[in-house]
């Protein structure tokens, strides 16, 4: 198959898989640093080359209404959002999982408000991880769109039935350029198929009632099938990524080992940091240390078992998350780290940092220090350690 | 235009066997609006007592496709429905047509969802949208809504010893529909079935945004026996407290004069939420509401060019 190079901004990358998703209905709303997608799209709309129904909504809580609106009509909708755009979007984004509806959304990752600030970390989309959509958090543009492209074929898998977003952070990825690989339009187009439900509001036949009210008799049934459908989708998934793999040559996986076979010393990160953590784990190997990356490509649902199966060999694992839980433990992704690693015996020492708030930077020197404290807490077998903060002035 | 009879032979797309009360005017509204379409609607409807006594799961009052998301989005929710409609029809992947209707009650439409029925109507999505006004937000307990006319009593309005009942006045949504020049916007009332019908007839074949305000009289909400709903709705028009007229394309036209304007003080003193207004202190309560209703029939008049206007 013949691969196109070409440099593209993380922004640019995702509007790319959406041109050749063409989905047939696109509602959104611009917020930085995510309106760059919304504003391709529409250009791509305004010259003809997609035919997408666009719906210029007036906020965000109408853009995932409509979304949802048209995905539950029959239609393949996708919307795109930032921050406090997701944040306005909260309400909705419970509503889109608990009716099934496979809808795909860029999430250009910025933190929320207040102090009000347009850089990227991961309070938004952590904010989100309860609200039953599949997240995939990209570490490239390259990732960005093959990640988009992989989106609808999760998402709309008769058995999975979940919207997904894939994850990249804001303006580390979305302003920044970089080469990737574009695949032939056809092809993709033949990958992602079309979407056929088996149940739409427009259909003369067979009417159907979405969104009734449960009462105490139906609702947790219907709950725990919205669990179960993201416990047991994530074979599935891999599925979805393997087929990619055949098709276009790229292998993800729901977790990435980085270096990790003999590793004692790991770092587990998700997003862009992870090609930084990928230098230091170089440059450390380098000079004979044993340590690797664990790269959570797939955050819900929670590779917890492939965890377990990956780190189970590990003496001290640092987790980096870019979002503070504001519980006093840490970010959320430490916690459900230490949490899903907690029956293992000997048990590894995982300690956690917050770093990158409100986008301040996170250096190579940074990440060695991580290691350098790490091989300390494990020597000195600490195991209380629960969070330090990364460049912060305290 | 169908007669009743007609009406009567249709299939009913919203059925009985729903949980609304007994007299409910908004269950009335539905079930009016539901058998006019010729062609097969999708309805949409906010949170509020239709939504909630219409589709208790594993049932539903509906014949139709029927959507409900959250309370201030059925607008938003059918436009992308619609736009569904649009795309999948362009792209030769749909060829039965279809209508789009999105309700919801006062409060899900004056209020908080009145942000995206404004994006929706400026958008121009081809659907009716129709508001089931029973002027108070009736499903969380009759609180006040930006449609509680003035002075009546409401569970956070509530009439007490020193305030007596809502003191502010009451929200012209329809105007502000009429202002976003959408090609047809009206208002209606259970008791005027053969208004009512004709104004969703000609909403449903206008190919664009339209709106229709019904006044739906809540027996529980406003205190009246129930068996009293269509006499109360009628008082509401033959007081011109509720008036019934349509603006197309900007065009007013008054679709019911009451043949003798009855005193507003008829349409009140039959319900409860005005009962603070017959103790002592009333008396200039009730001349404050007749001259409001009054100063705004004449501006309607007036808008439709007819006489006794200011
Ligand atoms: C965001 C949000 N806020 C509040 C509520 C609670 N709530 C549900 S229905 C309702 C009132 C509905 O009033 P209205 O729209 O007038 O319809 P009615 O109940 O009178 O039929 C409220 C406040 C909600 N469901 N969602
Ligand atoms: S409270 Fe009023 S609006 Fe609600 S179901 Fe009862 S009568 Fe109808």
């Amino acid at each position: 198959m013949e691969k196109t190079l070409r440099a593209l901004t993380g922004n640019e990358a995702a509007a790319e898989a959406m041109r050749q998703i063409n989905p047939d209905v696109v509602a959104a709303y611009p917020i930085t640093p995510q309106t760059e997608i919304v504003q391709l799209y529409s250009g791509f709309v305004a010259d003809g080359i997609v035919d997408t129904e666009t719906v210029a909504v007036e906020s965000e809580h109408s853009s995932m209404s409509a979304t949802i609106g048209a995905s539950a009509a029959g239609a393949r909708a996708m919307t795109a959002t930032s921050s406090q755009g997701l944040a306005l979007m909260w309400e909705m984004l419970y509503i889109a999982s608990g009716l099934r509806l496979p809808i795909v959304m860029p999430m250009v990752n910025r933190t929320l408000s207040a102090p009000l600030n347009i850089h990227c970390d991961h309070s938004d989309s952590m904010g989100a991880r309860d609200s039953g959509w599949i997240q995939i958090y990209a570490e490239d543009s390259q990732e960005v769109y093959d990640s988009l492209i992989q989106a609808p074929r999760i998402a709309e898998h008769p058995e999975i039935l979940l919207p997904t977003m894939v994850c990249l952070d804001g303006f580390i990825l979305s302003h920044a350029m970089m080469g990737v690989e574009l695949y032939p339009d056809e092809e993709v187009r033949d990958f992602v198929g079309i979407y056929e439900p088996e149940y739409a509001l427009l259909n003369k036949a067979q009417p159907i009632t979405m969104g009734a009210i449960d009462m105490f008799d139906y609702y947790f049934e219907h709950k725990r099938a919205h669990a179960e459908a993201m416990r047991t989708c994530k074979p599935r998934i891999q599925a979805v990524f393997d087929e990619f793999a055949e098709r276009f040559g790229t292998q993800y996986g729901l977790i990435e080992p980085y270096r990790l076979d003999d590793a004692e010393h790991v770092v587990v990160v998700l997003g862009s940091t992870a090609g930084t953590v990928r230098v230091v784990v170089d440059e450390l190997r380098e000079r004979g240390e044993a340590v690797g990356m664990l790269k959570l490509r797939v955050f819900r649902p929670f590779p917890a078992e492939e965890l377990i199966d990956t780190l189970a060999h590990v003496r001290g694992i640092a987790v980096l998350d870019r979002a503070e839980g504001m519980a006093g433990l840490g970010g959320p992704v430490y916690g459900e780290i230490r949490s899903a690693l907690y029956d293992l015996d000997p048990r590894p020492v995982v300690t956690g940092y917050v770093y990158g708030l409100g986008g301040r930077d996170i250096r190579v020197e940074d990440i060695e220090a991580v290691f350098d404290e790490l091989k300390g807490d494990v020597k000195a077998g600490r195991k209380d350690q629960r969070c330090r903060y990364i460049g912060v002035r305290e | 235009m169908p007669t009743v009879k007609e009406l009567t032979a249709r299939p009913t797309v919203f059925t009985g066997g729903h949980r609304a009360c007994a007299g409910c005017g908004a269950a009335i509204t539905f079930r009016m609006l539901m058998e006019t379409p010729d062609v097969p609607v999708v309805a949409g409807i906010a949170t509020g007592c239709m939504e909630v006594v219409s589709t208790i799961f594993p049932f539903t009052a509906w014949k139709c496709s029927y959507i409900h998301t959250a309370f201030e989005n059925s607008a938003a929710t059918m436009s992308g429905v619609e736009s569904a409609y649009r795309s999948l029809t362009r792209r030769g992947r749909l060829n039965q047509e279809f209508r789009f209707v999105a309700m919801g009650g006062d409060g899900g439409t004056y209020d908080i969802g009145f942000q995206s029925l404004s994006g929706a109507m400026e958008r121009g999505h081809r659907m009716l949208y129709v508001c089931y006004d029973n002027q108070a937000y009736m499903n969380t307990g009759i609180q006040r809504s930006s449609a509680t006319p003035t002075w009546a009593h409401t569970t956070t309005s509530p009439a007490g010893e020193v305030i007596p009942g809502k003191r502010e006045a009451r929200k012209d949504l329809t105007a502000i529909m009429v202002a976003h020049e959408i090609p047809y916007a009206a208002q209606g009332t259970v008791s005027m079935w053969r208004d009512l019908v004709n104004k969703v007839e000609k909403a449903l074949n206008t190919d664009g945004p339209t709106f229709i305000n019904v006044l739906a009289p809540c027996p529980l909400g406003w205190g009246f026996p129930t068996q009293d709903t269509i006499a109360i709705g009628r008082d509401a028009v033959d007081t011109c407290f509720w008036p019934l007229y349509e603006v197309v394309n900007g065009e007013y036209k008054i679709t019911y004069k009451p043949k003798e304007k009855k005193p507003v003080e008829e349409f009140l003193r039959q319900q409860t939420r005005y009962r603070h207004l017959s103790r002592k202190g009333g008396e200039p309560i009730l001349k404050d509401i007749q001259e409001s209703v009054d100063s705004k029939w004449h501006k309607l008049l007036k808008l439709a060019g007819e006489e006794g206007g200011e």
